[in-house]
């Protein structure tokens, strides 16, 4: 499969009054293959719609270069960018930007107007796309008179009735009720899947991410974090954030002593675990809270007690205590504790990473004012 | 058990059994208090162009109407206010694309700048251009003759398209603040996705940004056609003099000439009739050429918009704003100053012929610091009672939903479409002791009677917006604590909309200070109004008085102006 987008170095600056200089992409390097679906995925000021918009070409970027289809686009060595009406692109937007003083006939016939093709051919191919977004019979309403997911719809009809190589979505069904998220999700496979066009896909919402993608791109504070697959990402998140990120996580803070894992705050009783060889001192080990063995306290495991007893609906959550930290853990209904039952715990091959390092936070938060 | 629906009419219905009902009384307050302000002025013109004694008579409007000079005065206000529409809302969107959307230089001071002609009141303008390029004694005009040896002047200043240069640069502001805030709240998405699509910025700026924008420029010249056609300071001061006359000029000139007889005020109704005839007729077909869909262009998360790289152009538009900036705002303000210090009006302005005996005059004259303090006292007063008034009127309208708010609507709005020369002839008509049996005629009161009815609409107006913001569901909270229906609207309404009342009144309060069109009819010999009294010494050819009066007046505007500034800066809004 060729790759149809290649960034390679992009970062881009931006300097603000009350912040200072702010590195929004450090150095993004990333290829994706054509007829793919390939998320950006991460918390807000992350840096996945800034990347986004250099795509588009509404921002120029501070370094780096971008290639779209095979054709330089961006390029801060060779001082070339091309704006975005000629980089041949589909994009719907969060607010569906349909316009509000055209009719949804209009509203999708613009591009091909723009390009001045026949009239002929506009009706052919806007009748074409209004069927395959089912909004046929509606050419010559207004978009207020319509639902957000029929102007959804139409901005979507818009996007490909040029038949784009590639579709970028920003963040598309955010302002849609969650049923209609769902329905909608499929109708972009199903799309793409007949016009065989590559989707970038910007998001924050992990599961639609999971749900829609081929690979995913995990960003924070302006850096790529992981980009795999989303089974891979579950799996083997490569660092703290990206298992905090997607999915629910449950961490304990612990310190190295003679090749075993003390809880921070409980120094006489290690937890049941091998620890790997190039641990630091500190670390984190992080394990999603339904992978988790909870048993009686026969001696085995890490004997503790129940903190407190949450019942959801499909499972039961306690809260465990070790050490001065919780502990989240979730079972089926039939593992059955009472509130301050003695019990202990058992992992299965839990993730290692490094302690928590304060300064990152410290730096997300001030990204986040931006 | 009456179902309890949700509006506070309701809410009211049921408190109505146990008392005697206040909204009730509001809305017959408010209905009544219309009446006498504006429904009966309004009245006593139609009726007095068109009756005479009781008897219908219909001589006096076919004479006016047939009368030449008044044919060709409707014909000038006609060409000067769609000239001025024209040219203002083109001058308009420019700057407001300019500002808004372009990467050009010194944004923040450059709009403040643009803002200045609005509060300028705009016949001491024309004064300014009249002494610089009247055909017969500018002062710019003699020296451009001198320099290049002309004979005759090079620019006259009093003919129509003068009268249309002076109020297109005081007028174009209507445009400019709407269209910029239009653009600043627009969904940039909206432009990016029409660049996705293919077109070229060129493109962009005329099928997506103009169209999207249309509504905020129609607004803005519709208040520039109508403050146009009903405008009285430019046309006079540039006109009159020259036997170029609008309506509103000749509505002023038939009464002037008749001394203020019957016969006189009952042409001027006649006259007004026309005026108000063609105003509807503009009205009509402006809402034809734009007819203003109003569209929801404020949607998305705030990015800030794409600005356009003028590249090459950048430094020729900047310099093309900047000497707008000077042209219209800087020259004629000068002008006034420097002729203040003239000894008399057509020396050389040269420092020997300075002197500053024109301020002494004008402070010891005991007629301007009436005018001073008449302005003060009348534009206070017609605030304060605006700000009470258009309030109640808003929230009868708003939140008690009587049946009859549509005309109590209209009837509060309808000063706003009705020229101030013509309301002025109402008022006189309605009281001078002829219905009321109260004359007012030559006292300040008779000045804020027509001010009421002329200002009111704007605090209405304000105080609306507002209400719309205060949901219900917070007056029905205090409801639920136990607060009566009274108590809430104490307790919880009138604090919330305290800011929009408090800025109705400045609303009403600076314009009634540089106001010019109202009082001009209506003043007496000790009832002039700072704007009359410019306007009078002018006449009367102390012009180096009436510019030293003018550069008071402007101080006084701009003191206030930074009053204002500083208190809606420091308050929060609702």
């Amino acid at each position: 499969m060729a790759d149809q987008i290649i960034l390679r170095h992009v970062t881009k600056k931006f300097t603000t009054k009350t912040l200072g200089d702010i590195v929004a992409v450090d150095d993004f390097n990333l290829n994706v293959h054509e007829g793919e679906c390939f998320s950006f995925l991460g918390p807000s000021g992350c840096g996945k719609s800034t990347t986004l918009r250099m795509i588009a070409g509404f921002e120029d970027l501070t370094e780096g270069e971008i290639e779209l289809c095979g054709r330089l686009v961006s390029s801060s060595k060779k001082n070339l960018y091309v704006p975005p009406e000629e980089r041949g692109l589909g994009m719907v937007f969060q607010a569906f930007a349909v316009w509000p003083h055209m009719n949804v006939f209009e509203n999708v016939a613009f591009p091909l107007r723009i390009q001045k093709i026949n009239k002929v051919d506009i009706n052919r191919r806007v009748a074409e796309a209004l069927h395959h977004t089912s909004l046929t019979g509606l050419e010559n309403t207004f978009p207020s008179d319509l639902s957000g997911g029929q102007q959804q719809r139409i901005a979507l009809a818009r996007a490909i009735v040029t038949n784009p190589k590639v579709m970028l979505l920003d963040e598309p069904l955010s302002n849609l009720d969650p049923k209609l998220r769902e329905t909608m999700r499929f109708e972009i496979k199903a799309l793409q899947r007949k016009f065989n066009f590559t989707i970038i896909f910007v998001t924050h919402d992990q599961s639609e991410a999971m749900a829609i993608s081929d690979r995913m791109m995990v960003c924070d504070m302006g850096r790529i974090m992981q980009i795999d697959t989303p089974e891979n990402l579950y799996n083997k998140p490569c660092n703290r954030f990206v298992h905090n990120f997607l999915g629910e996580s449950t961490f304990i803070n612990v310190e190295i002593r003679d090749g075993k894992a003390y809880p921070k705050g409980h120094p006489e009783q290690a937890l049941d675990l091998p620890v790997p060889a190039d641990a630091a001192r500190e670390m984190v080990v992080a394990t999603r809270p339904n992978e988790i063995a909870l048993k009686g306290p026969d001696g085995t495991g890490f004997t503790t007690h129940i903190e407190k007893r949450i019942f959801l609906t499909d499972r039961t959550e306690y809260l465990v205590s070790v050490g001065d930290q919780l502990l989240k853990v979730q079972t089926p209904h039939r593992v059955a504790f009472s509130q301050g039952e003695a019990c202990s715990v058992h992992f299965v091959e839990p993730m290692w990473y490094p302690a928590d390092d304060e300064q990152a936070e410290k730096e997300r938060h001030r990204r986040q004012l931006v | 058990m009456k179902r309890y629906d949700g509006t506070s009419a309701e809410l009211a219905a049921v408190d109505g059994r146990k008392r005697l009902n206040m909204d009730k009384v509001m809305t017959a307050v408010c209905f009544v208090l219309l009446l006498i302000i504006v429904v009966i002025p309004i009245v006593m013109i139609i009726y007095n162009a068109f009756f005479n004694e009781g008897r219908l008579e219909l001589g006096t409007f076919v004479d006016q109407i047939k009368e030449e000079k008044n044919l060709s005065a409707m014909w000038n206000t006609l060409k000067i206010a769609i000239g001025a529409t024209i040219l203002g809302t083109i001058m308009g969107v420019f700057y407001a694309w300019l500002l808004g959307r372009s990467d050009i230089p010194a944004k923040g001071l450059m709009r403040a700048l643009f803002n200045i002609p609005y509060m300028f009141p705009p016949f001491l303008g024309a004064m300014a251009w009249d002494m610089m390029f009247n055909g017969r004694s500018g002062y710019i005009n003699k020296f451009l003759r001198t320099l290049f040896g002309l004979k005759t002047m090079p620019i006259n200043i009093n003919s129509v398209w003068g009268i249309i240069f002076v109020e297109v640069s005081y007028y174009f502001p209507f445009v400019f603040m709407q269209v910029v805030s239009a653009l600043e709240r627009m969904d940039p998405t909206l432009e990016e996705s029409a660049r996705i699509a293919g077109a070229k910025q060129r493109q962009v700026i005329w099928k997506i940004t103009l169209p999207l924008v249309k509504p905020a420029i129609s607004a803005g010249a519709l208040l520039i056609l109508t403050t146009s056609l009903a405008h009285f300071g430019v046309p006079a001061i540039l006109g009159y003099a020259r036997g170029i006359y609008t309506l509103p000029t000749r509505i002023y000139a038939v009464i002037y000439n008749s001394g203020g007889s019957f016969d006189g005020i009952r042409q001027g109704a006649a006259l007004s009739v026309m005026l108000v005839v063609v105003v509807s007729l503009a009205l009509i077909l402006q809402n034809r050429i734009l007819s203003a869909g109003s569209y929801d262009i404020i949607k998305g998360k705030s990015m800030r918009p794409t600005l356009i790289k003028l590249r090459g152009a950048k430094v020729p538009l900047l310099i093309l704003a900047i000497l707008t900036l000077v042209l219209i705002v800087i020259v004629p303000l000068v002008m006034i100053v420097l002729i203040s210090f003239l000894k008399a009006y057509g020396l050389p302005l040269s420092f020997e012929n300075f002197t500053l005996d024109q301020y002494r005059t004008v402070f010891a004259s005991n007629g301007t610091i009436d005018s001073i303090k008449n302005s003060l006292f009348a534009s206070i007063t017609a605030g304060v009672v605006c700000m009470f008034l258009g309030t109640l009127v808003a929230y009868v309208v708003q939140k008690i939903r009587p049946k009859g708010k549509g005309a109590l609507e209209v009837i509060s709005m309808l000063p706003y479409a009705i020229p101030g020369t013509v309301l002025s002839i109402g008022v006189i008509l309605a009281w001078s002791g002829r219905i009321f049996g109260i004359n007012l005629y030559n006292t300040i009161w008779i000045i804020l009677v027509a001010y009421l009815a002329r200002y009111l609409s704007f605090s209405m107006k304000t105080s609306s917006a507002a209400l719309l913001q205060v949901h219900s569901s917070l007056e029905e909270a205090a409801r639920v604590c136990g607060a009566s229906h009274t108590e809430s609207l104490a307790d919880i309404t009138l604090p919330l909309i305290r800011p929009a009342m408090v800025s109705g009144f400045f609303l009403i309060f600076l314009p009634a200070m540089r106001e010019v069109t109202t009082s001009i009819l209506l003043y007496g010999p000790y009832t002039r109004t700072l704007g009359v009294q410019i306007y009078s010494l002018r006449d009367a050819g102390m012009i180096p008085q009436a510019a030293a009066l003018a550069t008071v007046a402007i101080g006084i505007i701009i003191v206030l102006n930074t009053i204002v500034t500083k208190l809606t800066k420091d308050r929060k809004g609702v």
